[in-house]
């Protein structure tokens, strides 16, 4: 499953990622990072089994995890399959399949956003 | 030689023995055959495409109210449609945007909902005549209730299109799309193998009059378009259809983020094949069909040309740009255009389209011009402060303080021992360095990612970059770094408030 790690300013320095994987002994396969002087926001995989352990152990010490579980959704009657929301997506979550229709793996959403607004038919959404 | 008759094409039509294929069929058949007996064997070949064509709307009219009116302004739910012709006319066109909803709702979308059979409030008010006396009118009507729904659209199926990225470092929203930051990604339109003006570039059975297939229905080529460049190969048709006939699975209203609203149009041209060039030309192929990927992130009418790229290239989803693989998006649907070729097929397979000569070519020696501008764009340099105060970085912010207090000028710029830009300091920022303990220097209070301007950049892109960034001035910098004025987006209100 896909997670968000968010980290505020105030433990931006400390190596809660490293510490939270080797204590609980569970790998996060990490896609994204975001780190400023500010805050820090992570995307990472993680097995379902150990998803409780990790998120225990980030948010003893100080940080917000949020499980990404409503990924991006496609209304068919919208879209056009143009695939302007290809390239955009940071995950690669559509394609294009053999006949040049959509083909989407959405299980690798992590929720950003940002092919919502590129596409130019409304035809994608986050909400539940 | 091979010749054929648009009459024998059309007799094989009636008699149903008709051979017609589509355009990427035709790729296959002429490298089987060779362009001889590809034209002898091949009747008619059938184009797509299916794209934003922001270049189109619809003539409507509404019939007589009593009292009749003389429509002055029009409103389409909200969209204000032109009415500058006789009393009950009027032109919705697609990028026009609604008055109360913006960017979520245009003539795009008046369009769609007609051809879906929605109820369009229609608002409209007058000066008032003799033959008209009526000044203000509000009802509800859909597309049953018009006596005309004709699509007009004064520029639809270039050639082909320009590629766009962006250079800069923010995304930029544009009608190519989003574009990422640092040439991120790469947008593309056209339908490249099924282009219709590419697989009959001289136009020899494209022109005035010809029949086309146009948002589900047939409709005609009554003439050039508007910018018709086919010297520089981006020519453009006019085209026409009646709006109730259409179906919203080929038109259909889009929104582009921060840019506006567009119309989703289908349209596809048979080709007669009367020849063996004929044959040749119908059988383009995605990597025939060449053009120039673009910057624009260069707020400019001659933006950059980074390379040449073909659609074969461009559709096997990324790109080399700058030595790095650059994911593409198609904006224009390749699934579509190829259903509209392969409807277009069945029609005049089925007996029920028939193809003819132009009564008029389109003109083959024309270039798009450029505006003529009569008054001179103003620069920055024009209206900069030249007498800019800047601070050595070493120096103190009490000493900043001072030199902010005796000038006029809220913003300060900040130089490095070598008298070249470093960062600037704001009548803020020294308050919040009193505030805080640690900061002496100017230095270490200074912003040091600069918005800077060039002295040579119009000023509408100054005023543009100071208002996506927020700020309320930029440092204007030379070619090597050192500051020579600086501009305000008070100094720039002041310039628009007198161009008005
Ligand atoms: S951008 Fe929108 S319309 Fe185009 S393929 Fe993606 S979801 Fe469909
Ligand atoms: S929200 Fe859209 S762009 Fe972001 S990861 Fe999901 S599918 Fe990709």
């Amino acid at each position: 499953m896909m997670i968000k790690i968010n980290i505020s300013s105030n433990v931006i320095g400390e190596p809660i990622l490293a510490e939270s994987m080797i204590k609980t002994r569970t790998a996060l396969n990490i896609s994204q990072a975001h780190f400023d002087s500010t805050y820090g926001e992570i995307i990472a995989e993680v097995e379902t089994d150990d998803f409780k352990a990790i998120r225990k152990a980030l948010e003893s010490k100080g940080a917000k995890v949020t499980v990404l579980d409503y990924p991006i959704v496609r209304d068919e009657e919208e879209c056009v399959e143009c695939g302007a929301c290809i390239s955009v997506c940071p995950a690669h979550v559509f394609s294009f399949d053999d006949d040049w229709g959509i083909a989407q793996n959405t299980e690798k959403c992590i929720q950003c956003g940002t092919c919502i607004k590129m596409c130019p038919h409304r035809a994608l959404s986050l909400e539940k | 030689m091979v010749e054929k008759s648009i009459e024998e094409i059309n007799r094989r039509i009636k008699e149903g023995n008709v051979n017609v294929v589509t355009a990427e069929e035709m790729v296959g058949i002429l490298g089987e055959l060779g362009a001889k007996e590809a034209a002898k064997e091949v009747d008619v070949v059938t184009t797509g495409t299916f794209g934003a064509m922001c270049s189109s709307g619809v003539w409507l009219n509404f019939g007589h109210p009593e009292p009749p009116m003389k429509m002055n302004k029009v409103f389409l739910n909200g969209v204000e449609a032109y009415s500058g012709v006789a009393a009950v006319d009027a032109f919705i066109g697609a990028g026009q945007l609604s008055e109360t909803e913006g960017f979520d709702y245009g003539g795009a979308h008046v369009i769609e909902d007609l051809i879906r059979g929605k109820s369009i409030d229609l608002h409209a008010t007058s000066y008032g005549t003799d033959c008209y006396p009526r000044k203000t009118l509000d009802t509800t009507l859909n597309i049953y209730d018009l006596n005309q729904a004709i699509m007009i659209n004064p520029r639809n199926g270039y050639q082909k299109y320009n590629v766009a990225t962006n250079g800069i470092n923010r995304t930029i929203y544009t009608y190519m799309g989003s574009l990422l930051p640092n040439y991120g990604n790469v947008t593309y339109s056209g339908a490249g193998v099924l282009s219709p003006l590419s697989n009959d570039p001289d136009y020899q059975t494209i022109g005035v009059g010809t029949p086309i297939f146009l948002g589900g229905t047939k409709g005609h080529i009554i003439g050039e378009g508007t910018q018709h460049s086919p010297e520089t190969n981006f020519g453009t048709l006019m085209l026409r259809g009646d709006l109730k006939d259409m179906s919203a699975d080929y038109i259909r209203a889009a929104n582009f983020h921060e840019y506006g609203t567009s119309l989703y149009v289908g349209m596809g041209i048979p080709i007669p094949i009367l020849n063996e060039q004929l044959a040749q030309s119908t059988a383009v192929t995605d990597k025939d069909v060449v053009t120039n990927v673009l910057d624009y992130g260069v707020p400019s009418r001659d933006r950059p040309v980074l390379r040449k790229v073909n659609y074969e290239e461009l559709r096997t989803g990324s790109i080399e740009i700058n030595g790095r693989d650059t994911p593409t998006s198609s904006m224009s649907s390749f699934k579509k255009s190829r259903e509209i070729a392969g409807e277009l097929k069945k029609w005049v397979a089925a007996g029920e389209f028939f193809v003819n000569s132009p009564s008029q070519r389109l003109p083959a020696k024309a270039t798009c011009k450029p505006m003529r501008q009569t008054t001179r764009n103003p620069l920055v340099q024009d209206i900069m402060a030249k007498d800019v105060v800047v601070i050595d970085e070493n120096a103190t912010f009490h000493e900043a303080a001072k030199m902010i207090m005796e000038n006029t000028f809220s913003h300060l710029p900040v130089v490095s021992e070598d008298g070249k830009l470093a960062g600037i300091v704001t009548a803020w920022d020294i308050s919040k360095a009193v505030a805080e303990t640690g900061c002496n220097y100017v230095k270490d209070i200074m912003t040091k990612k600069v918005l800077t301007s060039n002295a040579t950049d119009p000023i509408d892109i100054a005023a543009r970059n100071l208002d996506m960034k927020d700020v309320s001035a930029m440092p204007v910098i030379d070619n090597d770094g050192y500051v020579i004025g600086i501009i305000t987006s008070n100094d720039i209100s002041k310039l628009f408030a007198r161009r008005r």
